[in-house]
């Protein structure tokens, strides 16, 4: 099945492993990845801080190109863009203005969009089943952590997961093998959109997310959102030197677990670009 | 805390507050106070005023409070508000169209550092059609003048592959530039 491929800033730079691990997964799980011919940046977060077009019109650039792809499917990886190329494609096919502004600046007639938009978990969840694994992530103990752009608000999105309960994550990484510890921050913000220009509140977030993780008792935390693991990970040892902690808790994507017990080596899954070094962890568990 | 003549403050600013139903889409006049949007907002600590108090100001017409308030700032547009509001307000969306009138009314004050980072980001993307991760934190380094900020997480991020030194030019740099022209054109 071909899906249209939207990586987004941040995989081509602070997210490369989510890439490289849904590259790596993606084909033997029957999908074939088309990129989005010359993307651009979606805008977020800081295109619908500042006005209302251009928020709308870089996503819908990006959704018209897909189109072009003759893809079905649209899926974005990170979170923020994903919910703006659905909100996008919302308004696009309900709000005529919009669209008329649209048409305006770029001197073209669109007709209605009907590429599907999905995140990369909805994806993935439909296709990945027991059959899949080969090498159950046996032992490891894991948080899942969707952060809050991933399943909120829901009264606007049509998200597959509950906003405040999510589950999705829990069941990849059971299927993984894994054990999933329920914790009550599955979705708190980690002020990942202010971790430029309040870093008071964005070391407290992510200080208070990592300790209810310890306390959980997990051994790791799995992300989906390539903010919340920008921050969780690669500001860790901020964090640490802040509030004189010493977190060691590996932040790793979903879809390098999934690799991992999908059997793919370790050093196809992008795992030597965390910052916390899941690589002891995982030896003493035999699962690398 | 000082009195306000709110027939008076309500007459001042009925057209400000039109537009920003308009515009947003919302109605802070159905806010019947539950705070259950401060209850559940993460960066409450770091608020002038907590979010159901924005609700109340605005429905008694303080809207210069409201536009200079920091809140709009540091709302991280984690749409937890949103999603628990028993009277339906899209809480988040209305923190995102005041700082949009704020941004283009030129106030800055408590915010300033944001309006950096949404300009250099902005801008970032106007010249390149996609972010320039480097660019962005040297421009609001510059921009903010906290010189050394994450200037420690810059070396392993380069070691490990995850910054390129050079930004990605896309080829529709032209259509790009159609669209900034006719936000700007359009007031925005």
């Amino acid at each position: 099945m071909k899906v249209a491929y939207y990586p987004g800033c941040s995989l081509s730079g602070s997210a490369k492993e989510l890439d490289i691990s849904i590259k790596a997964i993606s084909g033997p799980l029957g999908m074939e990845l088309i990129e989005v011919p010359d993307w651009n940046c979606c805008g977020a977060s800081s295109a619908h801080s500042t006005g209302h077009f251009l928020s709308f019109a870089l996503p819908a650039r990006n959704i018209l190109k897909a189109e072009s792809t003759g893809c079905q499917e649209f899926t974005a990886p990170c979170p923020a863009c994903y919910v703006r190329t659905f909100l996008a494609q919302k308004q696009f096919n309900e709000e005529p203005e919009m669209k008329q502004h649209l048409e305006n600046a770029l001197g073209q007639k669109f007709g209605p969009s009907s590429i599907g938009i999905k995140n990369v978990i909805e994806v993935f969840m439909d296709k990945f089943t027991q059959n899949f694994v080969k090498k159950p992530l046996k032992g490891l103990r894991v948080v899942n952590y969707y952060g809050c752009a991933l399943v909120k608000p829901p009264k606007i999105f049509r998200f597959f997961d509950d906003p405040e309960n999510p589950k999705s994550l829990d069941k990849l990484m059971e299927t993984c093998g894994a054990e999933s510890i329920e914790w009550p921050y599955k979705t708190e913000c980690c002020s990942a959109s202010l971790c430029f220009t309040n870093q008071d509140a964005t070391f407290k977030a992510c200080r208070d997310i990592l300790q209810v993780a310890r306390d959980a008792g997990a051994h790791a935390i799995v992300v989906a959102c390539t903010l919340c693991q920008s921050n969780l990970d690669m500001r860790q040892s901020q964090v640490n030197k802040k509030y004189r902690t010493n977190f060691n808790i590996p932040v790793i994507y979903f879809t390098q677990l999934m690799g991992l017990a999908m059997g793919i080596p370790a050093d196809r899954l992008g795992l030597d670009k965390l910052f916390v070094d899941p690589k002891p962890l995982l030896r003493s568990l035999n699962l690398i | 805390m000082r009195e306000v003549n709110i027939t008076q403050t309500l007459s001042q600013n009925k057209d400000f507050l039109k537009k920003l139903r308009k515009e947003s889409g919302q109605n802070p006049g159905q806010c019947f106070q539950c705070m259950k949007c401060t209850g559940g907002c993460p960066f409450q600590f770091t608020m002038d005023y907590p979010p159901s108090q924005i609700m109340r100001m605005l429905q008694d017409g303080l809207v210069d409070q409201v536009l200079n308030s920091f809140t709009i700032w540091t709302c991280a547009t984690c749409s937890t508000c949103t999603t628990r509001c028993p009277r339906d307000i899209d809480i988040a969306k209305l923190m995102d169209t005041l700082r949009v009138i704020a941004y283009h009314r030129g106030i800055a004050g408590k915010g300033r550092n944001m309006r950096v980072f949404h300009t250099t980001f902005m801008n970032s993307v106007k010249n390149n059609g996609r972010l320039y991760e480097i660019g962005l934190a040297l421009g609001i380094n510059l921009g903010t003048g906290n010189l050394m900020q994450d200037t420690d997480v810059g070396l392993p991020m380069f070691m490990k592959g995850k910054i390129s030194i050079l930004p990605h030019k896309i080829k529709g740099l032209n259509e790009i530039k159609k669209l900034y022209d006719y936000a700007r054109k359009i007031g925005e």
